[in-house]
């Protein structure tokens, strides 16, 4: 069967854009991604866009956004998966690639959270949970991945030290990425001082809401020869969900739909963990980095902790994670997250990361996490 | 009567809308299949094993072990007047697991996972309608129970 290629990358820059709706965000990422790819638009054959609607006045963004593109009549449809929305346009644009449907079809994560009040976005932020049992005691987002700290710390003794290490990491790459909405390096103890959120998370151990956009263009095989000359190949996707609520889960040191989702992609590309050179992991809260590299078998169940400690997750280490900044440096703005991930990854493996590049980045990596795991998406792209 | 249960709800109308009204009452209630036997808390109308309907409460001693448990400071809309305030999961003994608030017999650096606890209803006294909710409590602790009601 032929495979899908990306022939094309685009990314806007990430933060508080109050200078711009979100289909003129979605502009700038296709933009760039169209001219990236060296096509014009007249090869597309359609669009998926990936976007959380409860965030945006405009309803049904698709529309709006196929609209300012200038893409009418083709195709398009709105994937929403929480989070993890970027990775499943990813996902479906593969599909439809795949069944020979389409032959070259644009995805656009775009987002805008800041155009809510704050009292709108705390009236959302006590919603995340499972509604009828768990949002009525007060839980939060925060909340949820501070219990799973809780309960990674009582397990394997994993320290919130070792946990903020992954907030340093990920804005020591931050600072150097042009599009990333924090862009200062951050000290240990001065991070682990901050503001308490929900024990032991304080402020530095949680990503922001940020405005942004990304796009990639996929195509079928011969059509991606055709077009383009540096072509990387989507050989492996993996997608699989756990409970909505955090009382229906085994445990809560991983998530299970992580690690099932890392299996079925690798089963398909046909690698290991260890093959992965660099990786886009969902960093919403600094544990989530952790139980990624477990979850995907970078390190076993219990020592993710320990390999941050040691640096193993840096360039040069056995697998660079998070060069862009993470979502904890770069911002997450939740529908373009996972497109977001996908565009490092492909600059990684075409070796135009400039001084965040992983020397010999031939296979790459994204784990988007939407919620608390309720779904997971893993891709893995391959340079020939 | 849904709406009775939490400081806010979110959920007015359930098939085990019921639950409500025996918490009222200082019954703590989990579900059993009548089909397979199926014991789960919170309880739930349809089987998830045998897509069952066939219900019926099953009253929980509220006896369990912390399964997890966070302090929130940064507190979402209708929390702000109580915050910080202490989440637990609970592994209940009769199966199924429950979210709840850690009483004042059980204070936030006093919990870690694997202890015995109990849970307790409780009602929002100084609330002009009914709000319910349950705390986490030392072993052994008590409450009122009003008679078993008929419900239709
Ligand atoms: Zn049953």
């Amino acid at each position: 069967m032929s495979r899908v290629g990306v022939i094309g990358a685009g990314h806007g820059v990430f933060g508080r854009r109050s200078d711009a709706t979100v289909q003129e965000l979605a502009f700038e990422a296709f933009r760039l991604a169209i001219k990236d790819a060296g096509i014009s638009r007249d090869d597309l054959d359609a669009t998926v866009v990936a976007a959380v609607p409860e965030y945006h006045k405009q309803r049904s963004v698709a529309g709006v956004v196929q609209e300012y593109l200038n893409l009418n009549p083709k195709p398009t449809w709105l994937t929403e998966v929480a989070c993890a929305s970027g990775s499943a346009a990813i996902r479906t644009a593969w599909m439809a690639i795949k069944s020979g449907v389409h032959q070259v079809v644009a995805v656009i994560g775009c987002q805008k959270m800041t155009e809510m009040a704050t009292a709108e976005i705390l009236a959302l932020m006590g919603r995340v949970g499972e509604v009828q049992w768990e949002s009525i005691f007060g839980s939060t987002f925060p909340g949820y991945y501070a219990m799973f700290a809780t309960s990674h710390m009582h397990e394997f003794g994993t320290t919130h030290e070792q946990m903020m290490q992954v907030a340093v990491k990920n804005h020591f790459y931050g600072s150097k990425n042009p599009n990333a909405l924090f862009r200062k390096e951050i000290q240990l103890d001065k991070a682990m001082n901050s503001d308490a959120v929900a024990s032991p998370f304080c402020v530095y151990d949680c990503c922001a809401n940020a405005d942004g956009a990304a796009c990639l263009i996929l195509a079928e095989e011969s059509r991606a020869k055709a077009l383009s000359k540096k072509v990387v190949w989507l050989d492996g996707v993996g997608c699989a969900t756990a409970s909505m609520s955090v009382l229906r889960r085994p445990n809560l040191v991983g998530l299970p739909s992580a690690v099932e989702a890392g299996q079925q992609a690798f089963r398909m590309a046909k690698v290991t963990a260890k093959d992965v050179k660099v990786a886009e992991v969902h960093d919403c809260f600094t544990i989530a980095e952790i139980m990624a590299y477990e979850d995907l078998g970078f390190c076993k169940k219990g020592h993710g902790g320990k390999f941050i400690e040691e640096k193993r997750s840096y360039i040069g280490g056995e697998v660079a994670v998070n060069v862009d900044g993470g979502l904890k440096a770069k911002g997450h703005p939740i529908g373009a997250t996972g497109v977001s991930m996908a565009y490092e990854i492909v600059k990684q493996l075409r070796g135009e990361s400039g001084e965040r590049q992983v020397p010999n980045a031939d296979i790459g990596l994204t784990h988007n996490v939407g919620g608390i795991g309720q779904y997971t998406f893993v891709h893995l792209f391959r340079r020939d | 009567m849904f709406s009775w249960f939490g400081k806010v709800s979110f959920v007015s109308y359930t098939k085990v809308s019921d639950f409500a009204v025996h918490l009222k009452d200082g019954r703590m209630m989990g579900s059993v299949c009548k089909d397979c036997g199926y014991t789960t808390f919170p309880p739930r109308a349809d089987c998830p094993q045998g897509l069952s309907g066939n219900f019926e409460f099953k009253e929980y001693s509220g006896k369990g072990k912390v399964f997890t448990h966070t302090t929130i400071s940064a507190a979402p809309t209708g929390f702000e007047d109580v915050a910080p305030y202490t989440i637990v999961v609970v592994e209940l003994d009769e199966g199924g697991r429950l979210m709840a608030w850690a009483g004042d017999t059980v204070p936030a650096k006093e919990l870690k996972i694997g202890i015995p606890v109990q849970v307790v209803p409780r009602i929002f006294e100084d609330s002009p309608e009914i709000k319910l909710y349950y705390t986490v409590e030392k072993p052994g602790a008590t409450w009122k129970k009003a008679p078993a009601p008929h419900l239709g």
